[in-house]
Order: structure tokens, then C-alpha cells, then sequence
């Protein structure tokens, strides 16, 4: 993070300057975020089209399993909700119950990718199975390629506000606030991925 | 009144820089450096698309197959197209004149995200240099830059990789330089500056850094599945294994088709800069352009299937798409008619600028109305992936971007550097690139409706005599690159001195020195709410009123 | 207040436009019309040509006028009129493009229809009965709609086109047997079901002013009526690999009495 100096101003206006920038990084975020649901938009879409125009064979038919994704969802949510709580105990300056609950998001986070690993290693289908297993294992891998990401950066972000000095307070609450976004953002593509995949 | 100024962020770093030109080849985090980065290295590879171009046209001199093997003709003309549209369009009408202008424009003093920024540069060279070395190593990419399955499976994989990395490389590019134009226009606008007063530009690149951030995405999805079908053997795309191959199609184009608005609504953008200036006249009809604009973009994300007319469509999709595409020449027509007017009772200077100005308006128009023709689905059948369609996009990127991108060269190369182009080689530059554009792609038209397919290396002999004209006029095109490398190299050097306003603009960028000083203006950025305002007073006066706002 | 170069600009501009009006009406730019859908296509792009042409000329004539009559003299040093906008003349230049796609959209509506392309692509309409009643076909134009469906299966011809990389297999099913050339009677119907062994191919026969894709693991329809004896090149219009260029075959229109020839020398022998 650069420091920001803006010339010939006021300190006043210095804080009005700052808060604006921090608000960009945020806006940005957005967009990428929006970015990056358009990619999770463009698989769905094959999904569904393959589904409607290439019907698998009635023998290649497997249902899918639901208590383990059901599971899953409840993790997530949860840890969505673990994650608000931590935002909370920083506005309130409460540094200890914030590492508490990113602690606890993290390893929600890590305890869904375990179970979609149990879940990957106990279904019957591989990856190159047919049009339908593909499809399956790039929609969930690619989402969890993301969780990956999303834990790795609660880490982050509870590693840094662990260090002295602040790097994360109430005053400079970027990194948690960007985590957060992100890590709702992978809740919410969880959802609809498992009402389409698992539901519909 | 009292201006806040938006802070600096690379002030500290720029110190550490190296000065004058090896700035150039630094991680600069100045708008201004990366701007002409991503010009210059844009340019290199227009160059070596234009060579990949010529091989193209020597080859078809002849109807038979003789100046490459086939193979290798397969894969010049997915790296011209690829080059072309990826390396040097996009990255040029976008990233170049959008990071040089747009913080000027909305009164700031570097993008909102700078070092983001200077990402967005560095991905370009090594993934240009990546899909070029792919000839080298086990030939490039030979299925088209449309890298239609189950062709682009079953070719050799290595270059077909590679293809898709450095894509995948460029579109990360294009969207993060998508989101910087966006938070930059939308947040970094100077205190007092209300949207509807920004430069045309400024719209337009709101426009297609929206399409960006929409789209890309998607082709970047798509080609994920597609390597995998290459590498993991899925077959999402291939039918032996269940896969459907329309389904990329519908991928790759709900990417491809808002691909061709971001190349020309920059464009469009830099002709309605232009065109005030040297005709003296505000833009015409500033309302309209923005909403025209919007409406180009809507309906820029609804019709990508006219791309695929013969592949298996049902009919309904057929009509639909072929409504929706027509409709997009009313808001591009639109703004045709506005720029007509712009010039209309003008005093127009007839420099090159204008004159690569008003040669974009005119094959621009030519484009457009093959391009409504083609989207007419029983006119598209017939000439569909013929050289009717290779004419109509060499219209549109060539005669509509490529020479809007001479056109800003001519305009803001004083800006750049400080000296101005010599007028006489402009000129004579602008004569053979029209000249040599319209003999080489006006005939093709022909050939497409007479039966020569797209993409073919070998063709029948009735059709020789067209295709050596259309090479003549290649021919020509690439000579008067030389008179432009000429007249920018020299000029640099021994032009005349341009001073801060030569061509008594009033767009900010223009309203401090030339070159700029590293945070844009020395004093506090100049609120200009009018920038399309002549005529009003004499301009002396307006220069005055500005220059004591200044104070 | 006409000034001589407007005068010049408006003739030479009305000359241009008369001009490309009698090319598209003397000059023949498309190749020679040889099936039912020709005439048809022809009709439409004449159509369309002299939109074009008018629209481009006006546009080229304008700029052009602007920059001779409202070039900057030497000297002078004023700006131009300081207009912005003007609404009549704003709405005049959207209602009139509009207008001008809703009429070529509602036409070329028409003319597809005309060609067929509307038709449902079931089963009965082929002519070519699909073994799989499951089996999704897509299609590309189909018979022209003044034949009832019933006319059209007593008369069409089924073949079965199969692609490949780098030619095109004709298939008689009514023979059962397979040709490199495509052979039909002149004035009868033609109802092809493609399919390709590879990747995608297209099958385009200029005269006819027909194409579809040939694609892989995904029947298509096409359906066409010659009108003219001859032969005329088959291109395959899709990019298919280092020879595609020369993956082409042709289609001999003959006389009825002939094609009966040909076809009865061929059933059950294998030609390639
Ligand atoms: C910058 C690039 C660019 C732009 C802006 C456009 C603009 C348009 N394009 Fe084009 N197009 C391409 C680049 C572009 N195209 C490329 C690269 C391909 C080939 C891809 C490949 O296969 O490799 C292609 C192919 C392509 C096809 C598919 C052809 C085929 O493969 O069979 C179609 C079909 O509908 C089409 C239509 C249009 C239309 C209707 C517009 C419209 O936006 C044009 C609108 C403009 C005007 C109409 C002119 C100005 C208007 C007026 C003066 C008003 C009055 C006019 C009327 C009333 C008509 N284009
Ligand atoms: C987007 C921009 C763009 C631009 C600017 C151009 C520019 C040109 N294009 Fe390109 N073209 C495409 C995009 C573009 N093209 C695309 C997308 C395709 C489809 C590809 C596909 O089917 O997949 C295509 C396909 C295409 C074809 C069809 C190939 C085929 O289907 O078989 C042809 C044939 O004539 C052609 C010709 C040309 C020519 C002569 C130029 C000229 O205007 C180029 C002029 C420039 C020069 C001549 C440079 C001069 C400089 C030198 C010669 C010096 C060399 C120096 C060094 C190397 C240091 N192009
Ligand atoms: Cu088969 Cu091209
Ligand atoms: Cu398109």
C-alpha cells in the first residue's frame, strides 16, 4: 500500500482524500467481482445447454448425492455469517474477537473444500466421463479454486491483523472488508451452482 | 471557488524511475508513460501483422498453393488475425489513448488504479512475444482466430495452447484496464465536473469498459473449457465424446461480437474529439452520441448469433438476431449523421488529422451497410465465411480503426512530444493508405459473392486477376507505412516546436505544456465544463477566461 | 443559396447513385441463378444494393462537400457556427434509418420465408424420414413453402451427405450406394441430411446461393431445387484444416432421363 500525499492541502481534507481511495479499491473490487461472475455465468449457461440439448444416455444417468452439498451449503452460509461478525468486532475495535471469528471462517472455509473432496473421491463418475462429469467437475473445481483463494486471503488477513502496529484497525479496514466481499461473493456463485447442479 | 485536487498515488515511486526515454521500458506507474507503451508496442506488432498480412496477400498472387504450405498459411492467417485484433486494436484505441486522455479528461492526475495499471501493460508484451515464438517452436495456432472445436482440438496442441494462454493473458489485460476506466471516469471526476460535460470520449470508453467487463469473462471461461478438452481429453466441445460444438460458438461470440464495438466505440469516441477541433465547431448533438452510445452497447450484447446463421440455429434465433443487429445502425447511424453535422458550416483545416477523420467516416459507412447486409440471415447464407465478410471487416477495423488510430497520431502526437508532424508526408500517407485500402479490399466483395471462400490458400484460377489487384493495394498499403515511420521518427527529432496548444483546443488535455509535466498540470487541474465550446466568442477571449480561471 | 459546389456535389453524387443502380440491374455481380433459391436471393440483394448505394453515396457525397465548401481559407481565423443540436433534424436521421431496417428486416423475413427458412425443421418436412425419433436435426433453408408437406415428401430426393476431412460423400439411400459427385435431376427437390465424420465442414454451392455447416455429431438439413442443367462447384466454406482449400466437389444438374441413367447404373455398386 503506497502512502497517499496529497499536494497542498489541508489535513482535513487529506482524511476526505484517503477514505476516497480506499472507497475506489472497494468500487473495483465490485467490478471485478461482477467480472468474474460473468464467467461463472458463462459455464452455467453451458451447463444448462448441454443439459437441454445433449441428454445423456438413461444408463449414464447417476443421481447425485445430497447430504454432503447440503452440507457444504450450511458451511458456507455459515461461515458468511462468521465472516459479518468478525467485520463487526473490528469496527468495535475489538482486535481479539475479530482474529477469533476470521479463525473460525477459515477453517469453515477449509472444512468445505475437505468435504468436496470426500465428496469428489466417493462419486462413481471421472472427470472425462461424459459431457455431464465434465461439466460437474469444472463448474465445482473452478468454484473451488475460488474458496481456495478465499481462505488463503482470511489467512492473510488474520495473519496481518495479528501483527502490531495495525496493519488491519477500524481506521484501515480494507483488506478485511475486500475478503469479505469476495468471500460472499463465492458464497452467493454456491448457491445458485448448487440449485442448478444439484436441485434442478 | 476552491478545487480539490485528486491525490497522486505514484508520486514517491516515480522518483525512483529512471528519466527521459528508458522510462519507457520501466514499470512507470505514470498514465501518461503507459499510454505511449501501450502505442508504440501496439504499433510493433501492427507491423508484424501487417507482414503476416503481406505473406498472406503473395500467397494468393497465385490460385495455387505455392508460397507457403498449407499448413503454415493456416497458421499465418490466425496469427495476423489474432495479432491484429488482440495486440494491436484493442490494446491501442483502449489502453493507449484511453490512459493518456481519460484522467486528463475527467480532470485527475493518474488512473485510479496506477499500479494496476502498469499490470495491465506488462501482460501484453510477453503474451504477444508467447504466441509469436509459437511458430517457432512447434508452429502456432492453425484453426483460425476463432479457434473453432473440434478443428482446434484436433490440430497440433502445442501451438493451440499456447493460443489460448497468451488470449487468456490478453483478456486479463483488457479487463483490468476495463475496470481502472471505469472506477476512473465514475470516481476520480473532478469536484464540479458533472457527467454529461466530459468529453465524448470519456463515454465512450465508459461504454466499452462496460462491454469488457461483461464480456471477456466469458471468452476467458470458454477458452478454459477448451484447453481442457486439449490437455485433460474432456469433450465439452467434442462430439465423439458427447460434447456439442455450437455451444463454443455461442461462447466465443456473446465474447467476439461486443469485441467489435471495443474496437470502435474507442474509436468512435477519438473521432468526436477530433472533429470539433479542426472544423471549429461544438460536437453536434452531445445528448444523443451519449445515449446512441448506451444503446450500442445494450443491443452490442444481444446478437452474437449472426455470427452463426449457417451452423445449427433454429429459425426463431435466426430472426431475432437478424432484427436485433439491424437495429444497431440507428444508434451508430446516429452518430454518422452527428459528425456530418459537426463538420457541416464549419472551418474545417484540412490537415491529416481530418482528413483520416472524414476517410473513417466514409469506409466506416461502407462497412456498416455490408454489415446490415450481412446481417440479413437469407443474404448471409450465400456469403457467409467468404471474402464478402473478410471485405466487410477490413471495412470496419481497418478503414474504421486503424485509421482513426492515424488520425489521433496526427492529432496528439504534439501532445506526446512536444514537436508537430510534417503536414505534406501526412498527406501523402493519407492518399496511398486510402488508395491502397480501397483497391486492396473494395474487389473482395466481389470475390466473396463469386464463390471464394475465406481462409483458403488455393482458389480458382477465374478468380487471379481480382485477388492480384486486391494484393496491389496491399502492396500500397504497406509502403505508406513508410512515409509514416519516416514522418514519426524524423518529426520527433526535427519537427517543429508545438507549444502547449497548437491546435487552440479546449479539451484539459490540452491546456498545459507538451509534453505534460509528470502530475499533468503544474497548478490545479482546470475545470473545463464545456470542452466542444467554439464558436462562442472569439477564441483569443475564451483562452483568456481560462487562463485567469487558471490563476 | 446554392453554391456552384453544391450543385456539382449534388450531380456528381446523383450520377453515383444512378450509376450503382444500373450496375446492379445490367451488370450481373452475383453467378449465374441455377436453383429455385437463386431467383430469390437475387431479388433481395438488388434490394439491399440500392439502399446501400443510395445511403453510402449521400454520406460520401456530404463529407466530401463539407470539407471542399467549409474548408478553412487562408487567413481567416473565425470559428464555425456554434450550433449544438437540433431536434427535428435529430429525430428526422433516427426515424428514418429505423424505418429503413424494419423494412429490410420485415423483407428479408419475407424473402426467407419464401426460401423456406421458416418451415419447421420436423420430421415429415424433409422428405428424408430421421431414423431416430429422438434425434434433434437443425437445418438450414428448407423447400419453398408452396409445396404442401405432402407434395414434398412424395417428390423431394433424400441424400445423405457425410464430410469429411477433405471431401464430401454422397450417399443414395433409394439406391444404396455412395458417389464423390453429387448428382440430381433438374426441377426436383433435393433433401440432403448432413453430417460430418470430423470437424466442422460447410457445404456451399455459390450458384444455388445456399450453405450450411456440416457439423459433427449434429445432423443438418438443407434442402434445394435446381433449376439448371450444369455443373457447379461444391466449396466447402469452413475452415477444416491445411486442405480445405481444396476440399470441393461438384454437382452435375442433368436432364431427368439422364439422372435415371446415372442413378440405375449405380444402385448397389459402390462409386467413389
Ligand atoms: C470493429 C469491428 C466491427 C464492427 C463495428 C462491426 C459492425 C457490424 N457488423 Fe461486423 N464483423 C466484424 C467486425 C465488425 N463488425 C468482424 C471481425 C467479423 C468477422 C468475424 C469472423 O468471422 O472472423 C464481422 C462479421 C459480421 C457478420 C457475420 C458475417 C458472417 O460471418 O457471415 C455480421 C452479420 O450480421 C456482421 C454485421 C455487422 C453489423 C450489422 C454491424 C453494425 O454495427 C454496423 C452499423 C453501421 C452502419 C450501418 C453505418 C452507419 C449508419 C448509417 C449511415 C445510418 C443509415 C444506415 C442504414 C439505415 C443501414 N458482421
Ligand atoms: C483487426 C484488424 C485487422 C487489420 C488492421 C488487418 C489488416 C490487413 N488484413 Fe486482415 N484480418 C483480420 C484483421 C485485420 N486485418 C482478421 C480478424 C482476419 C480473420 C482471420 C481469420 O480468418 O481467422 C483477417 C484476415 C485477412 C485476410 C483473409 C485471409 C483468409 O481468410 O484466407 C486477408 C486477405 O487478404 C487479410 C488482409 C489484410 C491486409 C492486406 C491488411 C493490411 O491492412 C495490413 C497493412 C499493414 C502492413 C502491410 C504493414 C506494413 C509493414 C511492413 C510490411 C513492414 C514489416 C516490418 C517488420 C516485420 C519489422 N486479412
Ligand atoms: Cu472442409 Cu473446409
Ligand atoms: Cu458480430
Amino acid at each position: 500500500m503506497t502512502t497517499i500525499t496529497p499536494i497542498d492541502q489541508s489535513p482535513k481534507e487529506q482524511e476526505v482524500q484517503h477514505d476516497l481511495h480506499a472507497d475506489h479499491r472497494l468500487f473495483g473490487l465490485v467490478a471485478f467481482l461482477i467480472a468474474d461472475g460473468m464467467t461463472f455465468a458463462g459455464f452455467f449457461a453451458a451447463y444448462l445447454t448441454f443439459k437441454a440439448v445433449n441428454p445423456l444416455l438413461p444408463d449414464a444417468i447417476y443421481e447425485l448425492e445430497l447430504p454432503l452439498p447440503t452440507l457444504n451449503t450450511i458451511l458456507l452460509l455459515v461461515s458468511s455469517a462468521t465472516f459479518h461478525r468478525a467485520g463487526q468486532a473490528l469496527n468495535k475495535s475489538d482486535s481479539k474477537s475479530c482474529q477469533k471469528w476470521l479463525l473460525i471462517t477459515a477453517s469453515l472455509g477449509l472444512a468445505f473444500l475437505a468435504s468436496q473432496m470426500v465428496e469428489y473421491f466417493t462419486l462413481p463418475f471421472g472427470l472425462t466421463d461424459n459431457l455431464y462429469a465434465s461439466t460437474f467437475y469444472a463448474l465445482t473445481g473452478f468454484h473451488g479454486l475460488h474458496v481456495t483463494l478465499g481462505a488463503f486471503m482470511i489467512l492473510i488477513v488474520w495473519w496481518q491483523s495479528r501483527q502490531p502496529g495495525g496493519r488491519i484497525t477500524s481506521q484501515n479496514k480494507f483488506p478485511l472488508e475486500a475478503a469479505e466481499l469476495y468471500w460472499h461473493f463465492v458464497d452467493g456463485i454456491w448457491v445458485i451452482l448448487f440449485i442448478i447442479l444439484y436441485l434442478v | 471557488m476552491t478545487i480539490t485536487i485528486p491525490p497522486k498515488s505514484n508520486k514517491e515511486s516515480e522518483g525512483l524511475q529512471p528519466k527521459g526515454f528508458l522510462r519507457y521500458f520501466s514499470f512507470s506507474l505514470d498514465h501518461k508513460v503507459i499510454g505511449i507503451q501501450y502505442l508504440v508496442c501496439g504499433f510493433l506488432f501492427y507491423l508484424v501483422g501487417g507482414a503476416l498480412a503481406s505473406a498472406i496477400r503473395i500467397e494468393l498472387t497465385s490460385p495455387i498453393s505455392d508460397f507457403m504450405p498449407r499448413d503454415v498459411y493456416n497458421q499465418v492467417l490466425t496469427l495476423h488475425g489474432t495479432i491484429m485484433i488482440f495486440l494491436w486494436i484493442v490494446p491501442v484505441v483502449n489502453g493507449a489513448f484511453g490512459n493518456y486522455l481519460i484522467p486528463f479528461y475527467v480532470g485527475a492526475r493518474d488512473m485510479a488504479f496506477p499500479r494496476l495499471n502498469a499490470v495491465a501493460f506488462w501482460l501484453i508484451p510477453p503474451a504477444g512475444l508467447m504466441l509469436i515464438s509459437s511458430y517457432f517452436i512447434n508452429g502456432a495456432a492453425q484453426s483460425g482466430w476463432t479457434a473453432y472445436p473440434p478443428l482446434s482440438i484436433t490440430t497440433p496442441a502445442a501451438g493451440q495452447i499456447i493460443w489460448i494462454l497468451s488470449v487468456l493473458l490478453l483478456g486479463g489485460s483488457s479487463i483490468f484496464g476495463g475496470i481502472n476506466f471505469i472506477a476512473t471516469i465514475l470516481k476520480l471526476r473532478r469536484p464540479g465536473l458533472k457527467l454529461m460535460q466530459l468529453p465524448m470520449y470519456c463515454w465512450a470508453m465508459l461504454g466499452t469498459s462496460i462491454l469488457v467487463v461483461l464480456s471477456t469473462p466469458v471468452l476467458a471461461g470458454t477458452l478454459i473449457l477448451l484447453s481442457f478438452d486439449i490437455v485433460a481429453h474432456t469433450g465439452f466441445f467434442n462430439p465423439t465424446l458427447g460434447g456439442n460444438v455450437i455451444v463454443y460458438q455461442h461462447l466465443f461470440w456473446f465474447y467476439s461480437h461486443p469485441a467489435v464495438y471495443i474496437m470502435v466505440l474507442p474509436a468512435f469516441g477519438l473521432v468526436s474529439e477530433i472533429l470539433p477541433i479542426h472544423s471549429r465547431k461544438p460536437l453536434f448533438g452531445y445528448t444523443t452520441m451519449v445515449y446512441s452510445i448506451m444503446a450500442i452497447v445494450f443491443l452490442g450484447l444481444i446478437v452474437w448469433a449472426h455470427h452463426m446463421f449457417t451452423s445449427g440455429t433454429p429459425p426463431w434465433m435466426r430472426l431475432f438476431f437478424t432484427i436485433a443487429t439491424s437495429f444497431i445502425a440507428v444508434p451508430t447511424g446516429i452518430k454518422f449523421f452527428n459528425w456530418v453535422a459537426t463538420l457541416w458550416g464549419g472551418k474545417i483545416s484540412l490537415n491529416s488529422a481530418i482528413l483520416f477523420s472524414c476517410g473513417f467516416i466514409v469506409n466506416f459507412v461502407l462497412g456498416g451497410i455490408t454489415g446490415v447486409a450481412l446481417a440479413q440471415v437469407p443474404f448471409d447464407i450465400h456469403v457467409h465465411d467468404t471474402y464478402f465478410v473478410v471485405a466487410h471487416f477490413h471495412y470496419i477495423v481497418y478503414g474504421g480503426s486503424v485509421f482513426v488510430i492515424f488520425s489521433s497520431i496526427y492529432h496528439w502526437y504534439p501532445k506526446f512530444t512536444g514537436r508537430m508532424l510534417n503536414e505534406k508526408i501526412g498527406r501523402i500517407h493519407f492518399i496511398l493508405t486510402f488508395v491502397g485500402f480501397n483497391l486492396c479490399f473494395a474487389p473482395q466483395h466481389w470475390l466473396g459473392m463469386n464463390g471464394m471462400p475465406r481462409r483458403v490458400a488455393e482458389y480458382d484460377p477465374q478468380f487471379t486477376f481480382v485477388n492480384q489487384l486486391s494484393s496491389f493495394g496491399a502492396l500500397l498499403m504497406a509502403l505508406s507505412t513508410l512515409p509514416f515511420l519516416w514522418n514519426v521518427i524524423h518529426s520527433s527529432f526535427k519537427g517543429e516546436i508545438a507549444g502547449e496548444n497548437p491546435w487552440q483546443a479546449l479539451t484539459p488535455e490540452w491546456l498545459t505544456s507538451s509534453p505534460p509535466p509528470v502530475e499533468n498540470w503544474l497548478g490545479e487541474a482546470p475545470l473545463v465544463t464545456d470542452p466542444y465550446g467554439y464558436g462562442k466568442k472569439q477564441l483569443q477571449e475564451q483562452f483568456n477566461d481560462l487562463e485567469s480561471e487558471k490563476q | 443559396m446554392l453554391k456552384p459546389s453544391a450543385i456539382i456535389t449534388l450531380l456528381v453524387s446523383i450520377s453515383l447513385a444512378v450509376g450503382g443502380v444500373w450496375i446492379i440491374y445490367n451488370i450481373n455481380l452475383l453467378p449465374e441463378a441455377a436453383s429455385s433459391n437463386a431467383p430469390v436471393y437475387d431479388e433481395l440483394f438488388r434490394v439491399l444494393f440500392v439502399i446501400g448505394v443510395i445511403l453510402f453515396v449521400g454520406m460520401f457525397a456530404a463529407v466530401v462537400y463539407s470539407l471542399i465548401e467549409f474548408r478553412r481559407r487562408p487567413g481567416d481565423q473565425e470559428d464555425g457556427l456554434p450550433v449544438k443540436e437540433n431536434l427535428p433534424l435529430e429525430i428526422f436521421w433516427t426515424a428514418v434509418p429505423a424505418i429503413v431496417v424494419l423494412f429490410v428486416g420485415l423483407y428479408s423475413y419475407d424473402i426467407y420465408d419464401r426460401m423456406g427458412g421458416m418451415q419447421p425443421l420436423d420430421h415429415q418436412n424433409h422428405g428424408y424420414s430421421v431414423s431416430s425419433s429422438e434425434e434433434k436435426v437443425w437445418g438450414g433453408i428448407g423447400t419453398s413453402s408452396n409445396n404442401s408437406n405432402m407434395d414434398l415428401q412424395m417428390q423431394s430426393l433424400p441424400v445423405e451427405v457425410t464430410a469429411m476431412q477433405f471431401a464430401f460423400l454422397f450417399r443414395y439411400p433409394k439406391g444404396d450406394f455412395i458417389s464423390g459427385e453429387l448428382h440430381v435431376p433438374v426441377g426436383q427437390t433435393i433433401s440432403m441430411r448432413m453430417e460430418s465424420n470430423d470437424v466442422i465442414h460447410a457445404f456451399w454451392v455459390p450458384e444455388f446461393r445456399i450453405k450450411q455447416d456440416v457439423i459433427p455429431g449434429q445432423p443438418t438439413i438443407l434442402n434445394f431445387t435446381p433449376t439448371k442443367p450444369g455443373r457447379f462447384p461444391i466449396i466447402c466454406a469452413e475452415l477444416c484444416g491445411p486442405y480445405h482449400g481444396g476440399m470441393r466437389s461438384t454437382v452435375v444438374v442433368e436432364e431427368p432421363e439422364i439422372y435415371q441413367d446415372w442413378f440405375n447404373k449405380n444402385s448397389n455398386t459402390i462409386v467413389s
